[in-house]
Formats: C-alpha cells, structure tokens, sequence
C-alpha cells in the first residue's frame, strides 16, 4: 500500500516566526522559519492561509521575494479577530500556514513590456514580489514604474526600501499621499494623478494593480483613457475565504472562486462583475 | 522674436500641446515667464486672482488654512499641471493658497487678457475651454478619489 507524501492542503503546517517588524500604525510584517523544510517556493501574487492557533485563519499574500524561498514574510494590517491574534504573536510564537494559493501576477507575460506597478495602501504588500523580481530580472522589461498611493505619510509601507528603490536610476519610484500637512514634502493627491505623469508606452505596458476595489476601477479607466489595452492590466480582488482550496465555494465571485481563479485577474474578464452589487 | 520663441515653449505645454499654431500664437500675447521659489506663494486664498499658471517644472502645494486643524495640502501639482482656475470665473478670488515646494518655473497668463481673447475669438475659445474642461473633468474624478478616502481601515 502507497501513502501519498502531498501535504494536506487543509493541515496547517506549525512555523515559528523568526522576525517580526511593525510597518505603520496597525500593520506589521512576519518573517517565518522555512529552513527545516527547505524553504517556501510560491509565485508573487499568492497568498496563505494563516492561522493563530484557536482564532480562525486569515488569507494573507506572501509579500517577500520569490527569489528568497528560505525567507517567507507575509505584512498584515490588523483589522479584526484573526489579524489582531496574529499581531499579539511575536518572535519565537508559531503560526498555522496553509498554501500557496491563488493565481500569480503574470510575471512571465509582462516581459519585453514596460511595468507598471500600481498599488493603493496595504495593497503594495502583495506587489512586492512583483517589483523584487522586475528589479532582479530588470534586463527582461522596458520600462518599470512603481505607483504607490496611501492615506498619510505615516502610512508609507516599507518605506526604507521605497527610499533605496527610488533612488535606482532604472526605475520610476511615485509616491503619493491623500491627505497631509504642509511639513510633507513629497506628493498629494491621489495615486491615478501619478498614472498619467509616469513615462511608460500605453502601446507596450503592462499594468499591475492591487489596492481598495474602487481605486483598482479609476487607475483601470485612467489606463484605459491613456490607451492601455484592458487585457494588459491585471487586479486582485478579496473575497472572504474558508478552504482556500476551491471546495467550501465561500469564495465565490460570480462563476468564479478567488482562492482558485484568483486572487490576481485580468481586469477584462472581471471589469463586469466589479460592478454588479453584492457578488 | 522672443514671443515667437515664447510660443514655442507654450505650446509644449499639455494643457496647449495640440492646438493651432494659430492659437497658440495669439495665446502667447497674453503669457509671461515666471519663477516661484521654495516656501514662497504664487498667491493666497482671497486674494484676487489675476493670472492662470502653467507649470513647466518643480512642484507646489495647494493649501487650504483650518482653524482648528492646521495647513492642510489638498493637492500637490507640478510639471504638465495647470492652475488658477479662479482667474476666469467671478468674483477672481483664490480659493486656496499655492506654495512653492521645489523650485518652480511657470507661464502666468494674464487674466483680463485671457479672458477677452476667449470672447474674441470664440474658436479659440472653444478649444481653449475644452482643454479645461478635460482638466476639470479629471480634477473633479481626483476630488471624488480622495473624498473617499479608500485606505481607511473599516470598521
Ligand atoms: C487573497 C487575499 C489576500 C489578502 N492579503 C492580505 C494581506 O497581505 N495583508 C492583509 O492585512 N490582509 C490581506 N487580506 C485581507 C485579510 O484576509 C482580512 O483582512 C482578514 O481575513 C480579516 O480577518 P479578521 O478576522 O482579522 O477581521 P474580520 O473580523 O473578518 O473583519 C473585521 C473588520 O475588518 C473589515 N475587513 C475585513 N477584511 C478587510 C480588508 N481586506 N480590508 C479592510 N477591512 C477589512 C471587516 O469589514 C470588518 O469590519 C487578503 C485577503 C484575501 C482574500
Ligand atoms: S475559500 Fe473555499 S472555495 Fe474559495
């Protein structure tokens, strides 16, 4: 008799976290401890399952570098009972993970084109993979354009590393804020200003968008004004998740399921479905 | 010669870039050169607004002054951006305060001088009017964004 090895995609797997780092107010990264089993491979734009033992499991994108399987780091905003029982956990404390799952942003597609990467708060976590692999692999894309948009300066996500991207001479690093005071430096105004100022050929580019659902609907009509093609602009949606594995349909998007279909999406297959209520 | 030459550059301007050169010509009469240097404001809310700015480089803050608040920026604006919309409307008054926050160089366009050519010549004045209207049409779906303010956390 054979038993398969495949790992039940229902079991979390107990990881202990090895760094724990507070981003902005409320929302903080995790590194976790993938060295006994040889790593976490996953593709940018997937998500885990995360699970404080007795809270509940919460989807979360894995926001480290794909080129970094032994590092597995995933940044959570705390927003309710899951997300806030994972904030309480600190170095040493252990985590369920089950995953990866969902779609990936399509890496591979966008090469040979000009990136752009546009991301709206929290949203820029799972894009980071994204511009981690565009900045290892730069060789491969024309141009490559990161427009970020959050609420305040203080809730500027990895800023550290925002400030070394920018400073590259290869990239165009945008940073806006909706609201500020007047010791703010940098700009104000929403992120789909940034999107017509941003040297990149609407012909050729390639459009990557996470953020709130309604700042993902005007930086795609923006795109689309400046002449991007819808096919070529990419989203994610959220939707509430149980299994995480296509079976509890909990997920459910229309015809679609957003752990399995999605999270990522190409925007003309779901532009429709965006603006149906209560899908 | 220096207000050919003036045209010019003008006319590289987005807000102009695609109009007659016709048009861009007898715009171009009513157009200086200006330069707005950091902490320093183009204008201040109540006073009377006078000219339109084209912004060719650097970057300004528009400021709206709250008791109880403090400055609040509502926008920044910067290179291919135009300003000073109050200059055509009634009663001319700035809405808000425009401070230099880089180094800044601009076209002012003088308003009286605007507004009779826009009378005068009602094509120019269309294709004129257009361009701000598109401007206001995406100034207006910018406002709407931000009102929103999409990146609270809910509750
Ligand atoms: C594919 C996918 C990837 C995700 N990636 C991330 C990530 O990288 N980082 C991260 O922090 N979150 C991410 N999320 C969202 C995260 O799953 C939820 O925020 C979390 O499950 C909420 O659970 P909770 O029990 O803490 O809060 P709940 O008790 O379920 O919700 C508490 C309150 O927060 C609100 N809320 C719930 N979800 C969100 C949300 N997404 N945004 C704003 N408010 C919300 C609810 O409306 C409710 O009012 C992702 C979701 C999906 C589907
Ligand atoms: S979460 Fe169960 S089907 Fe998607």
């Amino acid at each position: 008799m054979t038993v398969s090895s495949a790992p039940d995609p229902m079991l979390p797997e107990p990881l202990r976290i090895a760094r724990a780092k507070r981003e902005t107010h409320g929302v903080f990264t995790f590194e976790l401890d993938v060295s006994a089993r040889g790593g976490f491979p996953f593709l940018p734009g997937q998500f885990n399952m995360l699970y404080p033992f007795g809270a509940g499991e919460s989807a979360i994108s894995i926001s480290s570098d794909p080129h970094q399987p032994d590092r597995l780091e995933h940044t959570i905003r705390a927003v309710g009972a899951v997300t806030r029982a994972i904030e309480r956990l600190g170095r040493g404390d252990v985590v369920g993970v089950r995953g990866p799952f969902g779609s990936a942003w399509p890496i591979r597609e966008a090469e040979g084109r000009d990136l752009v990467v546009i991301a709206g708060g929290i949203g820029l976590a799972p894009l980071r993979p994204v511009v981690y692999h565009a900045l290892r692999r730069r060789e491969a894309f024309g141009k490559v354009a990161l427009l970020y948009g959050t609420r305040t300066p203080d809730d500027i996500l990895y800023r550290k590393e925002i400030e070394r991207w920018r400073g590259r001479l290869d990239v165009e690093v945008e940073v806006t804020v909706d609201t500020a005071g007047s010791d703010w430096r940098g700009n104000t105004g929403v992120v789909t200003k940034l999107i017509s100022r941003a040297a990149f050929d609407p012909g050729r580019a390639f459009a990557m968008i996470c953020g709130p659902e309604i700042m993902m609907r005007f930086c795609a009509r923006e795109l689309e004004r400046l002449g991007v093609s819808l096919d070529r602009i990419w989203i994610t949606m959220e939707r509430n998740m149980r299994c995480g594995t296509g079976l509890c349909g909990h997920c459910q998007f229309g015809p679609s399921f957003v752990c399995k279909d999605g999270p990522v999406y190409r925007y003309d297959r779901v532009q429709d479905l965006l603006l149906v209520r209560e899908v | 010669m220096e207000q050919e030459s003036l045209a010019r550059s003008i006319a590289q301007h987005p807000l102009v870039a695609g109009m007659s050169d016709e048009h861009v010509d007898f715009l171009s009469g009513c157009v200086r050169n200006a330069r707005l240097d950091e902490g320093q404001f183009l204008f201040r809310e109540g006073q009377r607004a006078d000219e339109l700015y084209l912004i060719r480089s650097g970057k300004l803050a528009l400021e709206i002054h709250d008791g109880a608040r403090g400055t609040i920026v509502a926008e920044t604006v910067g290179g291919g951006d135009a300003l000073g919309w109050s200059t055509l409307f009634p009663p001319y008054r700035w809405e808000l305060d425009a401070r230099g926050v880089h180094f800044a160089h601009l076209f002012a366009i003088d308003g009286a001088c605007l507004r009779a050519k826009l009378e005068a010549d009602h094509d120019f004045g269309y294709a004129f009017t257009r361009r701000l209207l598109n401007e206001v049409h995406s100034r207006l779906q910018r406002a709407r964004l931000q009102a929103l303010d999409v990146y609270r956390a809910r509750p």
